[in-house]
């Protein structure tokens, strides 16, 4: 009985260990084929390359997990940088700046949300027009890339916890911060249960009487507030605001979730699995990089082949569970 | 509500584009004179035609994928990969202008428009097999594709931008026939082409069955795998053939750039047109007056002078507008409002 009772979780949890193998393996065969490729200093350095990332997957993960998408991301990351960028230039306080920033992703986040739950119209498109709304925002401010020369980013790169010959960066420990949080939030929260209840079966949440509502549009708006936290992060790589920074983002971001074993028809996911997404992405980055001769365009066939073997190993576990939801 | 008195789903698009073109004629000089120059028309909305061209034929074929409840956003990374095919084939290291007649093309003209199209056929198949035999939901599918392909062009292109002067290739994209702009034409053929498949074939019928449930349109009998793929192909070959007229237009292939986003704009005019999300059922008529609207909105900010800064921002608002009015909560209202008018003229008599 025992017996059986661990392997229906070890099943459960299979995705989530498949994605780990396979991040074992990717890092196994950095570190056997380029010298310094275990050093800790490389694996900070992912953290910290992939922080804006991960945050943005983690508002994301949630997004999916409850059957929907959130397009405007990559949008809303730009648009945070700039609108810190403009700001701080004016000569804006630094806490009412961030502030202002973070208030404008959450804001979006909510007001899609609101609109997505109460025209009943496709996340899809709703957040398509969030991402133009974003966007066409940025560009208004400044067409041009506005540098951002205060000292409280230009310092924030140094600030950071020395482990051997690497740093625990800012971004690193932020996204570390929002992994705990999603994390908490997921596992430990009713809000967290009532999300995976949406994406596993809406009507049957709303008989059950779940705030259905309630829940859908604060999935966006921590969505939205991930975006801006990611974009505020974002300005202490490029200390800059630039309308056409984070192009295309959003893919990767649902790309992170995928690979970490979300499924894209809601109700299921984790928020470890999307730190896994996100680092194997970062990986292949860091070996091609590494490597040296392959041009960076393989970046993204690898990425799409991963994501592919992603998904045929999870179909193959999905059929495994009859208790999944049909195929659609 | 009696089903006679609904107002056709068209209506709310078609009165969209109609409000776009009625700010034109009061306040755009010259927006609806079109002029004969060089033989061939001339004019504002002879040029929303041409542009639209590359997203029409995009969007048609987006039509049927989202009408069997599926959804194809590789279109852009196949259009830059067909584009890049197209201009390498043209290329081959020869960067001097080649006139029509007597010169040595690198590669004939046909092979030069079939390699592509068949490159993206391909391509589509691809995506029609991971969606209908493996039974992958059609958005990571087409996920896949979009971020490999993308990643494809580039690498076939090395990353380079490549120009070039053809003058039978550029034809496709920059030509007129019947004084009209060509890249329209193959707009209408491919509009006509599949509403030939889908009201000549059952295909239509069976595109409708699998959106509307696939399981049980598969129990009555549909191949319900066939039509997947063949939404899917159709697709690809769509985006090749913009791929296609794209390249020939800007003479060149921008693998990175190329059709970013279009897949976006393409499923916006989708559903801007009347198509639901869900599947089931389509409007191509819809989806024209979607694109229509997209485009025709481009073109007003670019004439009316507005800094390009701002296109962004109206489309968003336009496009927030026309998702509300279309919604079930505005057609509540509406219906309620009828209703009411209607209730009250009745105790008048």
């Amino acid at each position: 009985m025992s017996r059986k009772r661990l392997f229906q979780i070890s099943r459960r949890d299979m995705p989530l260990v498949a994605t780990f193998i396979v991040f074992l393996l990717l890092y196994a065969f950095g570190g056997f084929s380029y010298r310094n490729f275990m050093t800790p200093r490389v694996f900070l350095n992912l953290l910290t390359d992939n922080a804006v990332l991960g945050i943005t997957a983690v508002g994301m993960t949630f997004v999916i997990i409850s059957g929907g998408i959130d397009l405007s991301v990559g949008a809303v990351i730009s648009t945070t940088a700039m609108i810190v960028a403009v700001l701080t230039k004016a000569g804006m306080n630094n806490v009412l700046v961030i502030a202002i920033a973070l208030l404008f992703g959450t804001t979006l986040g909510f007001l899609m949300g609101g609109m997505i739950q109460y025209f009943k119209t496709p996340p899809f498109i709703v957040t398509l027009a969030g991402m133009f709304f974003a966007r066409g925002l940025g560009y208004v401010l400044s067409l041009g890339s506005v540098p951002i020369t205060h000292p409280f980013y230009t310092n924030a790169s140094s600030i950071g916890i020395k482990i051997g010959n690497g740093k625990l960066s800012m971004p690193a420990m932020a996204l570390l911060a929002m992994i705990l949080i999603g994390w908490f939030i997921s596992r430990r929260t009713r809000f967290g249960r009532n999300v995976f209840a949406v994406g596993g079966n809406e009507q049957s949440a709303i008989l059950m009487g779940l705030p259905v509502t309630r829940t859908k549009i604060a999935v966006y708006t921590f969505s939205g507030f991930c975006s801006a936290v990611a974009g505020f992060i974002y300005t202490f790589y490029t200390l800059s605001g630039y309308g056409l920074a984070a192009m295309g983002l959003e893919m990767e971001a649902i790309a992170s979730a995928v690979i970490g074993g979300t499924l894209m028809t809601g109700g299921y996911g984790t928020i470890l699995g999307t730190l896994l997404g996100t680092l194997i992405q970062g990986l292949i980055k860091s070996i091609i990089a590494f490597n040296g001769q392959f041009s960076v365009f393989w970046i993204k066939l690898f990425t799409g082949g991963m994501l592919l073997g992603f998904i045929l190993l999870q179909k193959i576990f999905v059929y495994g569970t009859k208790s999944r939801r049909k195929k659609r | 509500m009696m089903k006679g008195r609904q107002i056709p789903r068209i209506a709310w698009p078609l009165f969209a584009l109609g409000l776009i073109l009625l700010f034109n004629l009061v306040f755009t000089d010259s927006f609806f004179a079109i002029t004969v120059k060089d033989g061939h028309l001339f004019g504002s909305l002879i040029d929303i035609l041409r542009r639209s061209a590359p997203t029409l034929i995009m969007a048609v074929a987006m039509t049927y994928v989202i009408a069997t409840g599926g959804i194809d956003i590789s279109v852009g990374s196949v259009l830059a990969i067909s584009g890049s095919i197209a201009s390498l084939m043209v290329w081959g290291g020869n960067t001097q202008y080649l006139t029509s007649a007597g010169s040595q093309y690198y590669a004939p003209m046909l092979t030069i428009i079939l390699i592509p199209l068949v490159a993206s056929i391909l391509l589509g198949a691809f995506n029609g097999v991971m969606v209908s035999f493996i039974g992958l939901q059609p958005f990571i599918a087409t996920l896949i594709l979009m971020t490999a392909g993308r990643g494809l062009a580039q690498l076939l292109t090395g990353g380079k931008v490549l120009n070039f002067r053809h003058a039978g290739f550029e034809f496709v994209g920059r030509g007129y026939l019947f004084g009209l702009p060509f890249p329209f034409l193959l707009a209408l053929g491919v509009i006509v082409l599949g509403t030939a498949i889908t009201r000549l074939t059952p295909m239509g019928l069976y595109i409708q069955a699998v959106g509307g449930n696939r399981s049980a349109s598969n129990f009555s009998g549909v191949n319900t795998r066939l039509v997947l793929l063949f939404v899917y192909v159709f697709s690809g070959f769509a985006a090749g053939l913009s791929g296609l007229v794209m390249t020939s237009d800007i003479t060149g292939a921008d693998a990175g750039f190329m059709g970013l986003y279009m897949e976006l704009d393409a499923i916006l005019a989708v559903v801007i047109g009347g198509t639901p999300m869900e599947g089931g059922k389509y409007n191509v008529g819809g989806t024209v007056v979607g694109v229509l609207i997209i485009q025709t909105l481009t073109t007003t900010i670019l004439t009316k002078g507005i800094p390009t800064e701002y296109t962004l921002l109206v489309k968003a608002i336009v496009v927030v507008v026309v998702l509300i009015i279309q919604s079930n909560k505005m057609r509540e209202v509406m219906g309620k409002r009828q209703g009411k008018m209607i209730l009250k003229g009745g105790s008048a008599v």
